[in-house]
């Protein structure tokens, strides 16, 4: 038994040395093919609502690019400039040593051309100096914290979409415009830094602009599920409006039990990024609610052969399903590497271009996405801004779903800072430099 | 040769070895390589108390201790200089444990595994809520220097890096072996069998468990701070009970016999969780535990036992 076991042991870490001590695929090979990591959650809590979508997203959007011409221009060449691209997953989970690990793994021994990833702002946080030492293109996609481009400058590393900010900032924009009166606000939000920052945003704007006064500030453990005691408090304080950012599975829990106890009635509850529990809830998803996608996407996304693209892509693998917020995130991400990709490769006259050419391209791109016109305004042309919407749930007889109605859609200049001020201090001096129509 | 030089000359050896076999490696290999001995010094702290028969389930809280104690030292201090940062963390962790340790040695088993457990976490609420620290999203570190040398691009910096973990490695490697063949190590083994007889030859048990926790807390700290300077970045995942875990994991894996078996379990796992995450990217974690299950029904006494058994193998073909 016990030499069996050494037996299979050796066998494996015979392989394992064989890996990387096998011989790298030839040099011609390796220029065809342009190979795309995509860093997402496959396991864990974050997996149904955002990392499988996000994958699944990149997957078809290759796919699609690989067969070419499927999908409308300039989008319709093949792969990245004629390359085929190679993509794989890597699960985001394990905490930020193993992401590091991972990355630096990626890079070193699977030879990425660039990575696509990181749901988590603590793995963005890990993640984005690592590539800048090691001089590799990285595009962080869905995490939320601005704190990554305003307190340090990159040169490899881009969020080719919105930080967290606007998310909020739009909530009260939206309550400002319909002249929505408030008395107090509160907030259940989850326990780490996601929520705090989220609420912190959210109630600073709302005192500037409204002058609401603050509530309960409630602070659920992540993934605790059970939120019976929350929402008893919530009752008792009677605020006028509730904010959240939970998400994903505590979402769906929070709203189950909040329901029935008559939470959403009589008062407005603002969920900064519900639109991807909309199909999972579906009737059960109380009406009257006030919704952010993150972007103009999901039931936000305005006709366009791109998001017409997007939608019927997903409709054929998931039927039913409406794309959501990690499905827009990752398309944007990924058209905006291809439209960096090209735009290099058309610099470098038509031939491979290097990192270094792809990231200069990329800095301070506007391309277009499913979710609107993406501009990388912040950090030096590193990280995005795109415009928001904010609406009302309504259940669609006909449709058989939920849908947005009320809906107000903000700029991006309005909802976002402009470029050299940090979020918090943007916030804090009334919106300085917003354009709004 | 008399084996009083037998170990330092086996340790100088390996150290050298170690150093040469950096160069030959790719530079995600030895990137890993510094992960594992980072987690190894932490598992070797833990290895420390599972001699006196206790599980720590909370060495967690002093890698946290030492990773956040260089790295803030790092950052309010404005200190680069890696020796000086490991050093740093483990004084930090050195101290944190010496407060907790009268406290924690008059329990045993079970009430002393939650209590550990239960500190570590309460370190973990701790810093998620600290927003001053970066809460949840942590902090990150900026590229350290050694003794004046700094590297000037990624490959040099991870083999710097890489030397600088061997040094402490071997260094603390030969620090355990020498206490564990000291009359001070003995003891704890003497405590796992039999307290009263301890007590009864007039040493104090408690002493014994309240040194070796300290100990420990100071390795856990210097591994802590070495993966914060390699990873640059600190987070109170470090405290979560998932890091106390692979530690114990690490340590049933090697036993309590052979230090160098501490290092080797912390590698393989970091190899075949990089391969198994690598190739089976949906279910890596069932890779590990199955891992995990086969160790322990097929080396109960882990991979020094394995060695032990080798050893006395071979003395016992010797003609008398």
């Amino acid at each position: 038994m016990r030499s069996a076991f050494w037996r299979v042991l050796g066998l494996a870490s015979c392989l394992a040395v064989a890996n990387f001590l096998a011989p790298p695929a030839p040099a011609q090979e390796k220029d065809k093919v342009f190979k795309l990591g995509i860093v997402t959650f496959t396991s864990g809590p974050g997996a149904e609502s955002f990392g499988t979508p996000g994958w699944n997203a990149a997957k078809r959007l290759i796919e699609a690019f690989n067969r070419g011409g499927e999908l409308p221009a300039p989008y319709d060449k093949i792969g990245f400039g004629g390359r085929k691209v190679e993509v794989s997953v890597i699960d985001e989970s394990g905490g930020t040593t193993k992401q590091v690990q991972e990355l630096r793994n990626a890079f070193d021994r699977d030879n990425f051309d660039a990575i696509i990833g990181y749901i988590s702002s603590s793995n963005c946080l890990a993640a984005a100096p690592v590539a800048e030492e090691m001089k590799k293109l990285l595009i962080l996609f869905d995490c939320g914290t601005p704190r990554i481009f305003e307190d340090r400058e990159y040169q490899y590393v881009f969020r080719n979409s919105s930080h967290a900010t606007m998310d909020n900032v739009a909530i009260v924009r939206y309550l400002q415009k319909r002249k929505i009166k408030l008395a107090t606000a509160a907030g259940i939000n989850p326990d780490y830094a996601y929520g705090r920052d989220n609420w912190k945003d959210f109630i600073q704007s709302l005192q500037k602009v409204l002058g609401t006064k603050t509530g309960s500030e409630l602070w659920p453990k992540f993934g605790a599920g059970q939120y019976g005691t929350e929402i008893s408090a919530l009752l008792q304080t009677n605020p006028s409006i509730i904010h959240t950012s939970l998400w994903g599975g505590d979402l769906q829990a929070f709203i189950l039990q909040a329901a029935p106890r008559g939470l959403f009635k009589n008062r407005l509850v603002a969920i900064m990024a519900g639109d991807h529990v909309l199909h999972p809830l579906g009737k059960r998803m109380p009406e009257g609610v006030i919704i952010g996608a993150r972007g103009v996407g999901g039931p936000f996304a305005k006709q366009s052969a791109l998001n017409d693209w997007l939608v019927a892509s997903t409709q054929k693998h998931e039927p039913g399903v409406l794309p959501s917020q990690a499905h827009y995130r990752m398309t944007q991400s990924v058209l905006g590497l291809k439209s960096a990709v090209e735009k290099a490769m058309a610099a470098n006259g038509n031939k491979r271009p290097t990192t270094e050419q792809i990231a200069a391209a990329l800095r301070g791109l506007e391309w277009d996405t499913p979710s609107g016109k993406i501009k990388m305004a912040l950090g030096n042309g590193h990280q995005a801004i795109q415009a928001n919407a904010i609406g009302v749930t309504k259940w669609d007889q006909k449709l058989n779903r939920m849908i947005v109605t009320d809906v107000e859609v903000f700029a991006a200049e309005c909802v976002n800072p402009p470029a050299g001020i940090k979020s918090e201090d943007w916030i804090a001096q009334g919106f300085p430099g917003a354009k709004c129509d | 040769m008399s084996s009083r030089y037998a170990i330092p000359l086996l340790a100088a050896l390996t150290l050298v070895i170690l150093v040469v076999l950096g160069k030959l490696l790719p530079a995600w290999c030895v990137f890993l390589l510094v992960t594992a001995f980072a987690k190894g010094l932490a598992a070797l702290g833990l290895v420390l108390i599972i001699r006196s028969g206790l599980l720590s389930f909370g060495q967690g809280l002093f890698y946290c201790a030492g990773g956040y104690g260089a790295g803030l030292f790092m950052l309010w201090g404005g200190v680069h200089d890696a020796a000086l940062l490991v050093l740093a963390g483990g004084l930090v962790a050195l101290v944190l444990g010496a407060v907790i340790a009268p406290l924690l040695a008059g329990y045993r088993s079970i009430f002393f595994a939650t209590l550990t457990l239960a500190l570590s976490m309460l370190a973990h609420g701790a810093l998620t809520k600290a927003d001053f620290l970066g809460g949840s999203d942590g902090l990150n570190l900026r590229p350290p220097s050694f003794i004046g040398f700094q590297p000037a691009n990624s490959t040099e910096s991870v083999y710097a890096l890489y030397v600088f973990a061997c040094i402490l490695v071997v260094v603390f490697s030969l620090a355990c072996r020498v206490h564990f063949n000291s009359v001070r190590g003995l003891l704890s083994l003497a405590v796992r069998d039999n307290e009263i007889r301890v007590e009864y030859l007039g040493s104090s048990v408690r002493r014994v468990i309240s040194e070796n926790f300290t100990a420990a807390a100071f390795l856990g700290g210097i591994g802590g701070a070495l993966n914060a300077i390699a990873v640059a970045h600190i987070d109170p995942e470090l405290a979560f009970w998932t890091t106390s875990g692979e530690f114990v994991f690490v340590a049933i894996l090697s036993g309590y016999l052979s230090v160098a078996a501490v290092f080797a379990s912390s590698i393989a796992l970091e190899f075949i969780r990089s391969f198994s995450s690598q190739y089976f990217p949906n279910a890596w974690q069932m890779s590990l535990g199955i891992f995990m299950l086969a160790s322990i029904l097929f080396l109960p006494n882990g991979i020094g036992g394995l060695l032990q058994r080798r050893k006395k193998r071979m003395k016992g073909n010797k003609p008398a």
